[in-house]
């Protein structure tokens, strides 16, 4: 009885702060890929749109590639910004065929994604960004490596530190081992925001990393050269899906607008100004557009760069409180939903299992091995059924959350009062009512701690919703984590952690509230 | 000794757990009114034929009969509902205060007057029902919970009780005033009893009879005078021996 009320008491929660899920008429849906580059695209697309009067709705960090192509492809979202190699290889696998001209690629991914896909490559942008091997000044000059075959000679020896992406990718360390022979002692999966920092320690010796980054400079890094053509070209173009264009054929006309518009040096000094200098995505990509002569920018004084990075973790958090309150809610209720699901579905389950011992063990162990699947990969693989934001969200993390409770559930009534149980049975209570009366309520102590493990999980996972535009804490994780800024990761960080205490708290009480009086 | 109106009767009963009998070819009759005690070691098979009586327990041979009636025939929710039952534990709800245990059967039994029902039977165990009614079984003292666990055996009014080493885990005064308690009340209200137990001296106080088991075999079944006079076997004599010697001693 306590422990159903526990339950209302939660649903009531959630119930009140629901209603989310409703989206009214449908905006320009602009996303990136967790990369300073890409948001910084993303956000000049969204911001011209804009003043060309279309609404936007942003989505920006989406995982990877394979989950930013699956949302477009689906239609979760419409444009975003792509590089033409990653389409050949990545998307259409073909192969990489050495000496490939640009303008060859732009050709063929143009027509073959507007045929199998319905999605269209909108005319490049004006630069490219290839993939850039680097390595520390010292370790080139040390062992004289100029080029990809230079380092396949001695890439034996070397740890190289890859993006997970890079290092599944047929154009990325597959395709380089094949083509070059390069074949390092060590390969470590390190994210964007610790490559260049881990190779700058003396960690790694080898990183991947973009020709228009802004910290290859920054870190004095030496680029080699891809001497067998190996890489195809990676024109940067706005793919979009074909649908919206025909719905809105602005959208490419107005994006059309960014066409042949920018060249290596410029985007390389955009993506310094936010990776390394720190400023925001919002003012550089405004400042981006206003120096194209695009779009007017009204002196309002905030388009100055403003040193984003100066001043304490503090200010900076307490600045941005209201949207740290906004995403926490959104948190929340990501959490409070997929529980209040997970306890609906996973509390029965385990109570069936107690009157079917011989399945129980196989059953809990199935409902075990969901946990051991990596969250990006749970959600990859329920992109194509439910799109992105916050259902697929809400799946996985009820997904994570039925391990505690089906397992405290069955063993706590499994493990209810021997004596209480064998009583009632020989005094004449039916197997039902054993379970109504007896082991129920005396489960319910451990039932509820089951159910405070997985809040306390689902708070921490619930941050990995960003990578498909959940929105939450995860957001400025993500982003922080894309673009290296260390405050904006705590920006985020810091609430979930405090997330975490509150609703660990709260459930404590819920479980000392279910506790039968002894 | 088989009489067509014993309360309870097991004839030839065997019970196997996989190839392993627990009883063997056991027969006890409990005639209406009495109390039998089954006496033996641990392993002995004493509560897997206590078991029987309220279907807990089915036996692979040999029938059972409560009131005459073959429970085989009988619903065992149902007669577990007619049978009061008192475990060595008490077996207490520890989530229930006193009040609704005792309540327990009679509310299964869909009996309105359970209040008065376990008020009743709460004065007959020796507890104040104002007082003992809203505690908590974590609130008494082991001595109180037996007596609590007595009242919800007979809360509903059954005419045959079954206890496990229902005073076991008692120390040795507390013991001694709960056996005096029963053995008055059980003649008072001409309860049948089929007590299991280890305790020689506990059948001798409770007991019109006596049934020594071993093994899953009956060893002897006789009133206690007879097995002191009478051994039937080395068993029984050793059992006796040991037992007068304690009694010797303590005394």
């Amino acid at each position: 009885m306590k422990l159903l009320r526990a339950a209302l008491a939660l649903g009531i929660v959630c119930g009140s702060a629901g209603g989310l899920a409703a989206q009214s008429a449908r905006p320009i849906v602009v996303a990136s890929k967790p990369f300073g580059e890409s948001y910084v695209l993303a956000e000049m697309f969204a911001q011209l749109l804009e003043a060309r009067g279309l609404t936007v709705e942003r989505r920006r960090g989406l995982g990877a590639t394979e989950i930013a192509f699956r949302a477009l492809r689906t239609g979760a979202i419409d444009v975003y910004p792509e590089y033409t190699g990653t389409g050949l290889l990545a998307v259409l696998g073909e192969p990489s065929r050495p000496g490939q001209s640009a303008g060859a690629v732009f050709d063929y991914v143009g027509r073959e994604f507007l045929r199998r896909y319905d999605v269209r490559w909108l005319p490049p942008l004006g630069f490219e960004n290839t993939y850039a091997i680097a390595v520390r000044r010292a370790t080139a000059d040390s062992l004289s490596l100029r080029t990809l075959s230079d380092l396949a000679r001695v890439s034996s020896r070397l740890r190289a530190g890859f993006t997970p992406d890079f290092i599944g990718r047929p154009d990325g360390l597959p395709g380089l081992t094949s083509a070059y022979g390069i074949r390092p002692r060590d390969v470590r999966s390190l994210l964007p925001a610790v490559k260049y920092q881990a190779l700058a320690e003396g960690a790694v010796d080898v990183v991947d990393g973009y020709s228009t980054d802004g910290l290859i400079r920054r870190y004095n890094l030496v680029v080699l050269q891809d001497d067998k053509a190996f890489f195809p070209p990676y024109e940067a173009a706005a793919l979009a899906r074909n649908a919206a264009i025909r719905d809105d054929p602005r959208v490419a006309a107005v994006l059309t607008e960014l066409s042949g518009r920018l060249d290596v040096e410029r985007m390389r000094a955009l993506n310094e100004r936010v990776e390394v200098a720190g400023e925001t995505i919002e003012s550089v990509a405004r400042s981006a557009l206003s120096d194209l002569g695009l779009i007017n920018v009204s002196a309002r004084g905030d388009t100055a760069a403003r040193p984003a990075r100066a001043g304490s973790l503090f200010d900076y958090m307490s600045e941005r409180r209201a949207q740290i309150g906004r995403m926490a809610l959104r948190h929340l209720i990501l959490v409070a939903l997929s529980l209040l699901l997970a306890i609906v579905f996973a509390v029965p389950l385990g109570l069936a299992l107690e009157r079917l011992p011989r399945q129980a063990e196989g059953v809990i162990r199935g409902v075990g091995l969901l946990q051991t699947i990596p969250s990006i990969a749970l959600l990859a693989f329920m992109l194509p059924a439910l799109g992105i934001g916050i259902v697929p969200a809400l799946v996985a993390l009820f997904l994570y959350s039925l391990y505690p409770i089906v397992r405290n559930t069955y063993s706590g009534v499994r493990n209810a009062d021997p004596a209480a149980v064998a009583a009632a049975t020989a005094l004449g209570m039916t197997e039902r009512q054993v379970l109504r009366h007896v082991r129920l309520p005396l489960a319910a102590p451990v039932i509820m701690a089951g159910i405070r493990t997985a809040g306390v999980i689902a708070v921490g996972t619930a941050t990995l919703a960003a990578f498909i535009g959940a929105g939450g804490l995860g957001d400025p994780i993500v982003a922080g984590l894309a673009l290296s800024d260390t405050r904006m990761i705590l920006s985020g960080a810091l609430p979930a952690a405090l997330l975490a205490l509150i609703v660990d708290g709260v459930l404590a009480l819920a479980e000392r509230a279910a506790t039968p009086a002894r | 000794m088989t009489s067509p109106h014993a309360a309870l009767a097991a004839h030839a009963v065997t019970k196997r757990y996989g190839d392993i009998p627990v009883l063997d070819q056991v027969s006890v009759t409990v005639p209406r009114g009495a109390c039998v005690a089954i006496v033996g070691e641990s392993g002995s098979g004493k509560t897997t034929l206590l078991r029987m009586f309220n279907k807990l327990v089915v036996p692979n041979e040999g029938t059972v009969e409560v009131d005459g009636k073959d429970v085989a025939t009988v619903e065992g929710v149902a007669l577990r509902r007619a049978i009061g039952y008192v475990p060595q534990d008490g077996g207490l709800l520890p989530h229930w205060r006193v009040q609704r245990n005792v309540e327990l059967v009679p509310w299964l039994r869909g009996d309105n007057a359970r209040t008065s029902r376990a008020r009743e039977a709460l004065t007959l165990a020796g507890l104040d029902p104002d007082r003992f009614g809203q505690r908590l079984p974590s609130e008494l003292s082991g001595g109180q919970r037996q007596r609590v666990a007595i009242a919800r055996a007979l809360a509903a009014g059954p005419d045959i009780v079954l206890m496990d080493e229902p005073f076991g885990a008692l120390d040795a005064i507390t013991r001694s005033e709960l056996q005096e308690m029963y053995a008055d009340l059980r003649t008072r209200l001409g309860v049948t009893t089929l007590l299991v137990t280890h305790d020689l001296r506990e059948a001798r106080k409770l007991a019109d009879r006596v049934v020594v088991m071993r093994a899953g075999r009956i060893e002897q079944d006789a009133p206690l005078r007879q097995l002191v006079s009478q051994p039937a076997t080395p068993y029984v004599a050793e059992l006796i021996r040991r037992a007068l010697d304690d009694d010797g001693r303590s005394q």
